[in-house]
């Protein structure tokens, strides 16, 4: 398959990325300031990402739509709200994770903000259950720019008027250059910030417009470090098909009603781990020291068995110390409990954690 | 202290009678970039020339640190273990990772010089 690039990527180039391959696109992963400094001037000013790689899927269809969609996604999508977003995730038939996301109602119907690498897979997964007067559309036009960090409000709704009034998980149209544009309040740093629906003729600009503000370019090395920070899971390292939502800790991300209802893929088998708990779970995990816990390091207990493993590890550089997520056997879950992390052979105290590492500061 | 000489997996060696400074070069931290962890080797142990002496990572990627020489530690830079921020200011200075005592001076002479080394850089951009 051909590497794809976003509409910004000569942009990007000019602003002096560095390139990596990521879910089948070119993605800068850092710029001429470097991970660390990207990651503060994110939490301190503004950042803004190129996140175009990422699938806006749009359905439009009567009321049998949401039917269909609730068969897949455990959201109470009929209730809803136009212009109010989730998240949510595709489960297969046992409970397993296909991708997580962002869902909005539109006017017309709903649109999911998917993973790269998983948006074609998840548009297949999700036909299965449309019908035939079930309309649907991968934008590839619309680019997508998060703009993250506290003084995200204060910059965009000087060039977009409005948008200040937007709460947390909401969204709404506005107008720029002539054209719609959808912005939603939300992005996946623990910060304010807004996400940007933008067609792919007038990102250019924008970004022009933000970076005149000295919104600085924020690579995928500073989107990780800053999620992981806020505790939130990137598909592919935390979740992925064989990982149930109660087993990664996101059943809040079921709502009540389906968890009373149920009538969606893997049901029964989520049933039975509301009510009777699973056995391993997702944790946040400080190691003692400077030692950072990459991916796959293998987690013990102070008495040396092996109960788990890291599946997102980092140096934080808002919390100024390395900080891992991963999984555990539930009974090592409490916040506290002292484990041993082996890395290059050799282990290292830590200690289960409370997430997010980092404190957000969302507009509610 | 001799004169800085340069291995081609980016470590710099300097020989003051027979006890060899050993750390990463400036190029090598650019390519890193932040660097935010740092173990350095117990003096006492023993290193071969290329063998694994020492760990540096970055918000990135975990990297070893090669000794470009052989010998017995004498002793690990602790400074940048507690500040491993500071190899990325002074690479070449304060930020050494280990010291050792070396067995054969032709191991150091063997290894490339400043300009050979710069020259590699630029033909091996990576």
């Amino acid at each position: 398959m051909e590497v794809q690039k976003t509409a910004l990527y000569n942009y990007h180039k000019n602003l002096g990325a560095k390139f990596v391959p990521f879910a089948g696109y070119e993605m800068p992963i850092q710029y001429k300031d470097g991970i660390v400094k990207e990651h503060i001037s994110t939490r301190t000013h503004a950042g803004f990402f190129d996140v175009s790689h990422m699938g806006q899927f749009f359905l439009e269809g009567d009321e049998s739509l949401i039917e269909s969609l609730e068969k897949i996604i455990p959201a109470d999508l009929k209730n809803l709200k136009i212009n109010h977003s989730k998240y949510s995730f595709l489960l297969n038939n046992e409970g397993g994770i296909i991708d997580d996301l962002i869902i909005t109602r539109t006017e017309k119907g709903f649109c999911i903000i998917l993973n790269a690498a998983c948006k074609e897979n998840d548009i297949k997964q999700i036909s299965q259950f449309l019908k035939k007067n079930h309309k649907h559309l991968l934008n590839n036009d619309l680019s997508l720019i998060a703009l993250q960090g506290p003084k995200s409000v204060e910059i965009l709704e000087k060039l977009i008027p409005g948008v200040a009034n937007l709460k947390f998980m909401t969204g709404s149209n506005f107008e720029y250059e002539g054209e719609n544009l959808y912005v939603t309040r939300s992005g996946y740093t623990g910060e304010d910030g807004f996400e940007i629906s933008i067609s792919n003729t007038k990102v250019e600009k924008l970004i022009d417009y933000l970076i005149s503000n000295e919104v600085k370019p924020i690579g995928l090395g500073a989107r990780d470090t800053l999620r992981l920070e806020a505790g939130l899971c990137l598909y592919g390292h935390d979740l992925n098909e064989k990982i149930n939502p109660v087993e990664a800790n996101l059943k809040w991300a079921i709502a009540k009603k389906r968890k009373e209802v149920g009538g969606f893929n893997g049901w029964e088998k989520i049933k039975n781990l509301l009510a009777n708990g699973s056995e391993k779970i997702r944790v946040g995990i400080k190691p003692d020291g400077k030692v950072i816990a990459r991916e796959n390091t293998k987690i013990f207990s102070s008495d040396n068995n092996e109960i788990g493993f890291v599946t997102s590890g980092t140096f934080g550089p808002s919390v100024n110390a390395p900080v891992a997520m991963g999984y555990v056997k539930s009974e090592f879950s409490k916040i506290g409990t002292s484990i041993q992390l082996e890395v290059r052979g050799k282990k290292y105290g830590g200690k289960i954690s409370e997430l997010p590492f980092y404190k957000k500061s969302y507009v509610k | 202290m001799s004169e800085k000489k340069f291995s081609k997996k980016h470590e710099w060696v300097s020989l003051d009678g027979d006890v060899a400074t050993v750390g990463i070069t400036k190029h090598a931290t650019e390519m890193l970039g932040d660097i935010v962890f740092v173990e350095v080797p117990d003096a006492g142990k023993a290193v071969e020339k290329e063998g694994q002496a020492a760990v540096v990572e970055s918000t990135k990627a975990a990297s070893d640190v090669y000794s470009p020489i052989s010998g017995e530690i004498t002793e690990g830079n602790k400074a940048i273990a507690d500040d491993p921020g500071s190899v990325n200011t002074d690479p070449e200075g304060a930020s050494w990772f280990f010291k050792l005592k070396i067995k054969d001076k032709g191991e150091y002479d063997s290894l490339m010089s400043k300009d050979e080394y710069d020259k590699f850089c630029k033909e091996n951009p990576s």
